[in-house]
């Protein structure tokens, strides 16, 4: 069998597990990261929902995995030409491949939580992002975060919401919301923690479980409202206000910190590459696939596949299995 | 003080700051499974007496844990204890246990 | 408070308006209210900075009162200002500047309007030929007064003659800045820093030496809201939002208040007087209110302008606190005396609240 180089742009889950499945499958994976590390924002996050499992063990088993597979790190896709059913790579330090298929694993970006500017992100000391929490988890040192007494989690934030141009839901945050709320509840159990949210979306096995727990066992406070603004009071707490939607009344109260549930946007720099390769984005501004039922890991151009949050927000199993769905569609493709 | 025709009204917003929590945490000592209402309104829509008064299980918790303790009270007199709610809600409250809680706890308070 | 958050987001709402060479249109409301805001901006642009203000004698009002008040429908005010918009062309201006806050929001509203629906514009024209026989061009550019005086704030500074510092200890005096509604809630891009942290008046305090005040409720209505307060029955909603501000404000002991609106700076004014008299309590030091002033009158006061001239007398709350703050000199005998010395009569007294 003629070798057959499968080029994968992005080596966080999506990129690494596709990598992996293609190796088993005989092919020879070449993964391009732009960052100097790989794992995407797996390597940022301490814990997963809907179990807590450790971030770090879902990326060991991935890492260990792809250890013989050629990862690129620190490298930009700079060009790409086609020719016949070969695209010509060029990356950043100038190296070039000649690939048989491309495999777009670009992922997502967070939400940049400052354009909700009435939440005072930058600007309000003790609004820190879900991002921020994961890495003060991991590392147990933020001065922001210093035995908060009461502490809000807004959900939504940059999803479903017209006024950034987001109307779609990012998916994994109010389980994040919700794990977040209990694992900070364990840190500071005399804290009283409130999850602002408008619709709990706990669709997954487990989750349903984790809302009942956070209830139950943390004492998590959910209000249905979405938080309209944040300001700061003299001593330097914030104050919110949002409706209770199920008692139709605004409510105010002041929070030590909050937490905002930044949602997912296509990654930066993902649309020069869609250029070049001719491909389209959906109506989300995510990377349009074929089509949503068999085609999802396909896109309008012949030897282009796409696996991962970078065609819409997704949760790590979701991911994972579309990365293995691409894997399975590069061979069919590459064997017809 | 002068009569200008017109006053200063009391904001509508809750305080959250303001709202003593007292009470209610002892009642959800007592009744722990009071924490997983997820706001279905199941109580409410099979109630006997919310059909023709303004009593709202769901409400009534809400209102507790907003500080509107007075109009709660208020909504759990017109309960006819059927317990119908109990036979309900999907998340297996006792609500019954809960309105005589309710009942005792704040009422004691009211006593003292 | 991370101010280079705030500053990230002052850079990206800029907008472009020229230097010179502006229509300008009065307010219907503030000649009454701050009698000498609107002919000391004429005098700083014209004679302090030396740029090109015309004045047309027959322009009315916007409409917006009116508007705003369910009185009239809004293709007549539009048909308003259409007028407006003729009288400005018939002029030879393209700049279009106003002194008020809700006709820069009418004007904005307007044009924006018409740039989304351009079937009305066609109709506006059409009653506007019906019932005055004029044609009008749209401005260039719309401008409120305070965006010319927020331009300039650096060139004021320079000319200054008093600073917004406590000449006793030195200490830049606690501003709050209140910006009227209609400035950019509708439409953010179009004010000086967007909605949610304007730095229109932000940017005039700190030119000027003062310390801004971001206190909760900053973001908040006055409660003027026309309809609201023109009923008398509904005034105690415009008292109480009033009042939810001021508590909010209290504990920074702010030396003075700055807005950009009619409305606010009245009701930021006289209300404080309700409030004593309803309640006894005051927000100043000693039984003495907060002074609640025009950007227009600030201005006058750090260019050295005389603060009888600039009507400061007609405020409810006493301004003599602020202008020994301030180190300005003042002539208490001749607070009640209008322009070649005539008498203005002398206001009562009130129990709660000093005005003297």
């Amino acid at each position: 069998m003629k070798e057959h180089i499968v080029l994968i742009i992005g080596a966080g889950p999506a990129g690494l597990e596709t990598a992996y499945q293609l190796k088993n499958l005989g092919l020879t994976p070449v993964v391009i990261e732009r960052n100097d590390k790989i794992g995407g924002h797996l390597a940022q996050w301490d814990r997963l929902f809907p179990s807590s499992e450790e971030a770090e063990q879902l990326l060991e088993r991935l890492k260990g995995q792809t250890k013989d597979i050629e990862i690129r790190l620190n490298s930009r896709i700079t060009n790409i030409e086609r020719e016949g059913d070969s695209f010509h790579v060029t990356l950043s330090n100038n190296r070039t491949y000649d690939a048989d298929a491309i495999v777009l694993c670009t992922g997502f970006d967070l939400f940049k939580a400052e354009k909700k500017q009435e939440y005072g992100y930058g600007i309000y000391n003790n609004v820190i992002t879900n991002a921020e929490l994961e890495r003060y988890f991991k590392t147990h040192h933020d001065e922001r975060i210093n035995e908060p007494k009461r502490i809000g989690f807004v959900h939504c934030v940059g999803s479903r919401d017209v006024k950034v141009n987001n109307t779609y839901c990012s998916k994994v945050c109010c389980a994040t919301a919700l794990k977040q709320a209990c694992e900070i509840k364990d840190e500071f159990p005399d804290a009283d923690v409130y999850c602002f949210y408008m619709d709990l979306r706990m669709f997954g096995k487990g989750y349903e479980d984790l809302y009942l727990k956070a209830q139950k066992d943390f004492d998590i406070k959910c209000v249905r409202g979405r938080v309209c603004e944040v300001s700061e009071n003299i001593e330097g707490k914030l104050v919110i206000k949002a409706e209770d939607t199920l008692l139709g009344t605004p409510m105010k109260m002041t929070l030590d910190l909050l937490v905002l549930m930044c949602g997912m946007e296509k990654a930066d720099g993902v649309d020069k590459i869609q250029k070049m390769l001719s491909i389209n984005s959906n109506s989300d501004g995510f990377i349009e696939n074929k089509d949503t039922f068999t085609g999802m890991n396909l896109t309008r151009e012949r030897g282009v596949f796409v696996a991962g949050a970078c065609t819409s927000p997704k949760t790590l199993p979701d991911t994972l299995a579309e990365a293995r769905a691409a894997a399975m569609e590069v061979y069919r493709y590459l064997n017809s | 003080m002068i009569d200008f025709g017109f006053s200063i009204s009391k904001s509508s917003h809750i305080q959250m700051d303001d709202v003593d929590l007292k009470l209610f945490n002892k009642l959800e000592t007592l009744c722990p499974d009071i924490k997983t209402c997820m706001a279905c309104g199941l109580c409410t829509a099979t109630c006997t007496a919310g059909n023709f008064t303004d009593v709202s299980f769901r409400q009534i918790i809400l209102m507790l844990q907003r500080g509107k303790e007075k109009e709660a009270l208020q909504k759990v007199k017109k309960c006819m204890m059927c317990g119908k709610c109990l036979l309900v809600c999907s998340r297996g409250i006792n609500t019954r246990n809960i309105l005589l809680s309710i009942t005792r706890i704040y009422n004691e308070a009211q006593n003292i | 408070m991370i101010v280079e958050g705030k500053q990230k987001i002052w850079a990206d709402y800029q907008k472009d308006i020229p230097d010179d060479h502006y229509y300008y249109v009065r307010s219907c409301i503030r000649q009454s209210f701050f009698p000498a805001s609107e002919v000391t901006f004429l005098d700083i642009t014209r004679n302090k900075l030396g740029k090109d203000f015309y004045e047309n004698p027959y322009h009315t009002t916007c409409g917006g009162i009116a508007y705003h008040s369910d009185s009239i429908p809004q293709e007549t005010a539009m048909t308003i200002i259409a007028r407006q918009f003729a009288l400005m062309h018939e002029s030879g201006y393209e700049n279009y500047v106003c002194s008020c806050i809700t006709s820069f929001g009418c004007y904005t509203e307007t044009l924006e309007t018409w740039h989304e629906f351009p079937e009305l514009e066609a109709k506006i024209r059409q009653y506007l030929w019906d019932s005055c026989k004029k044609e009008f061009v749209k401005p260039k550019y719309l401008a409120h007064c305070s965006d010319i005086i927020y331009k300039f704030r650096h060139e004021i500074a320079t000319k200054a003659k008093h600073k917004l510092i406590n000449v006793k200890t030195g200490k830049p005096l606690k501003v709050v800045e209140h910006i009227g509604c209609h400035y950019s809630k509708m439409f953010p891009s179009k004010g000086f820093g967007g909605a949610e942290y304007p730095h229109v008046l932000v940017g005039m305090i700190e030119a000027w030496g003062g310390e801004v005040v971001d206190y909760p409720e900053r973001r908040q209505c006055c409660g003027f809201g026309f309809r609201q307060y023109f009923v008398q029955a509904n005034r105690g909603y415009s008292l109480s939002n009033t009042y939810k501000k001021f508590e909010s404000m209290e504990p920074y002991e702010p030396d003075l208040i700055i807005t950009n609106c009619p409305g606010c700076p009245y009701f930021l004014d006289h209300w404080q007087y309700v409030i004593a008299e309803q309640t006894g309590k005051t927000y100043g030091k000693n039984g003495y209110g907060i002074p609640a002033l025009t950007y227009e009158e600030v201005a006058g006061l750090v260019l050295g302008y005389d603060p009888w001239d600039l009507g400061l007398q007609v405020h409810q709350v006493a301004i003599e606190p602020l202008l020994e703050k301030m180190g300005i000199e003042y002539d208490p005998k001749a607070k009640y005396k209008g322009i070649k010395g005539k008498d203005l009569g002398t206001p009562e007294n009130p129990v709660n609240i000093k005005i003297v």
